[in-house]
């Protein structure tokens, strides 16, 4: 298991290896859908971001609301495929750690390799095991956006995976799986 | 009986605790699974069931969007427009008590405006065969829904293009849907028909078959081959891509074959009402 403190530094970022297990500690941001195609649309006009990407990534996520007594509600991954259109454009301008779940297009692979970015995978659907990793929660930027909001969480804790490495290696699923062992459950 | 209240109260639990056959596969699947990366999946989403039973944070923050069959009691006089206001009534109460997530928007393509209601409820109708009103709901992700696809084959496919058909679509779906999955089929009816049967399959007991064993056969054969594409656990690679695949059909047209396939996430969050005639 390996840690990973936010802001990164180059060296702990680069010493991630794809199937390595991460936490993550520290300031994370947050962004889906609207804040892509808002950042995007940023760039395109030569307009100031809402925050800066050096040594900070993003988090794929809309938390649902925070029950009292917690500081977020369930706030497990979104699926990064989504953000596929924008995330090379984004790895250019300088982001360099991306989270979320599911797989990558081939293009934010290769923006991955050329750029030495890192797409870490969140465990799908465990919005209850995150809440409880988030020690705090602020709205940076687009509040309209209700649950798509730019968050700034600090997380402690927070398990993830090494999908792809800065070297833009993909992980490799285990070998020598014995399907027909199990026809039925 | 409030139905509304009724309605809330399930909706309450629906989106924090799953239901015993799912968790029951989901475990057994932790059991089973030999890739190392699987298990360290299955391992956390048994941490999350866990967690979120004992707090009151939902299971996943996509809470979905309200997906409701309800079955009308035959041979009985209902008012209907009552059962439509107490379905909306019961899961807006949900939403707000149980903290989902404002996940739909009032209209799709242009102004994309949150209702922060999560209504309106997606309600299909029809008769029962009892004199029971049968109320069901699904907690539709789109993680997995977005997975979720229609194909129209030709009548002379058979057997081996339905299985051809689904086994492409779940590899399309791959890692995106929160695998393993839960999968319905309907098959048959026109292109709106297949895709409610295969909704509608979502709605039996995960892991019971087709009563017709020629179809309890075939939902065998797709679960065999779905789980050798290696899809396995959060598309990390493994055994278990899905859990279940139960399959609905209709009669359908000489000239054509749909075959529609409903994909639910490993959280298969399910609601079900049942109200005997004579309480109504």
């Amino acid at each position: 298991m390996k840690e990973l403190r936010l802001p990164y530094d180059e060296d702990a970022l680069l010493s991630l290896e794809a199937g390595d297990e991460v936490l993550l500690y520290g300031k994370l941001y947050v962004g889906r859908d609207q804040v892509h195609k808002r950042l995007a649309e940023a760039i395109a006009k030569g307009e100031k971001l809402p925050f800066s990407f050096t040594g900070q990534g993003i988090y794929y996520m809309g938390p649902s609301p925070a029950p009292e007594g917690c500081v977020i509600g369930a706030a497990g991954p979104t699926t990064s495929a989504r953000m596929d259109p924008y995330s090379p454009l984004l790895i250019e301008r300088g982001l360099r750690l991306m989270v979320g779940k599911g797989p990558r297009s081939a293009e934010v692979s290769e923006a991955c390799r050329k750029w030495h970015a890192v797409y870490l995978y969140a465990y799908g659907g465990c919005g209850a095991l995150y809440s409880q990793c988030i020690l705090s929660s602020r709205v940076v930027a687009f509040p309209e956006l209700g649950p798509e909001a730019l968050l700034e969480l600090t997380v402690d804790s927070f398990p993830a995976f090494c999908m792809i490495d800065a070297s833009g290696r993909h992980f490799e699923k285990a070998r020598d799986i014995p399907f027909d062992a199990c026809f039925s459950l | 009986m409030n139905l509304a209240l009724r309605i809330r109260s399930e909706l309450e639990k629906a989106v924090r605790i799953l239901p015993p056959d799912c968790e029951s596969l989901i475990r057994k699947a932790y059991e089973k699974e030999v890739s190392p990366y699987g298990r360290t999946v299955l391992k956390n989403i048994i941490l999350n069931i866990d967690k979120a039973r004992a707090s009151s944070v939902p299971l996943c923050q996509d809470c979905g969007m309200f997906w409701c069959l309800v079955r009308l009691p035959a041979g009985r006089c209902v008012d209907v427009s009552m059962i439509e206001k107490a379905v909306n009534e019961g899961a807006l109460a949900a939403a707000e008590s149980a903290f989902y997530r404002r996940s739909v928007v009032a209209e799709p393509v242009f102004s994309r405006q949150n209702t922060n209601t999560n209504l309106p409820v997606v309600i299909h109708w029809e008769m029962n065969t009892s004199d029971e009103l049968e109320i069901d709901f699904l907690l539709k992700g789109f993680g997995s829904e977005n997975c979720s696809q229609v194909r129209m084959l030709r009548p002379t496919d058979g057997e081996d293009g339905v299985i051809d058909a689904v086994v492409d679509m779940v590899s399309q779906a791959g890692g995106k849907p929160c695998p393993p999955m839960f999968l319905g089929v309907g098959i048959g009816g026109t292109m709106d028909k297949a895709a409610l049967l295969s909704k509608k399959a979502l709605l039996r007991q995960a892991g019971k078959s087709h009563p017709d064993e020629r179809y309890a056969g075939l939902e065998k054969e797709l679960f065999r081959r779905i789980n050798a594409l290696d899809i396995g656990p959060g598309g990390l690679g493994g055994v278990f891509s899905c859990l279940s695949v139960a399959i609905e059909t209709f009669p359908t047209h000489i000239a054509g074959l749909p075959v529609a396939l409903s994909v639910n996430c490993w959280a298969d969050r399910k609601a079900h009402i049942a109200i005997r005639g004579d309480e109504l």
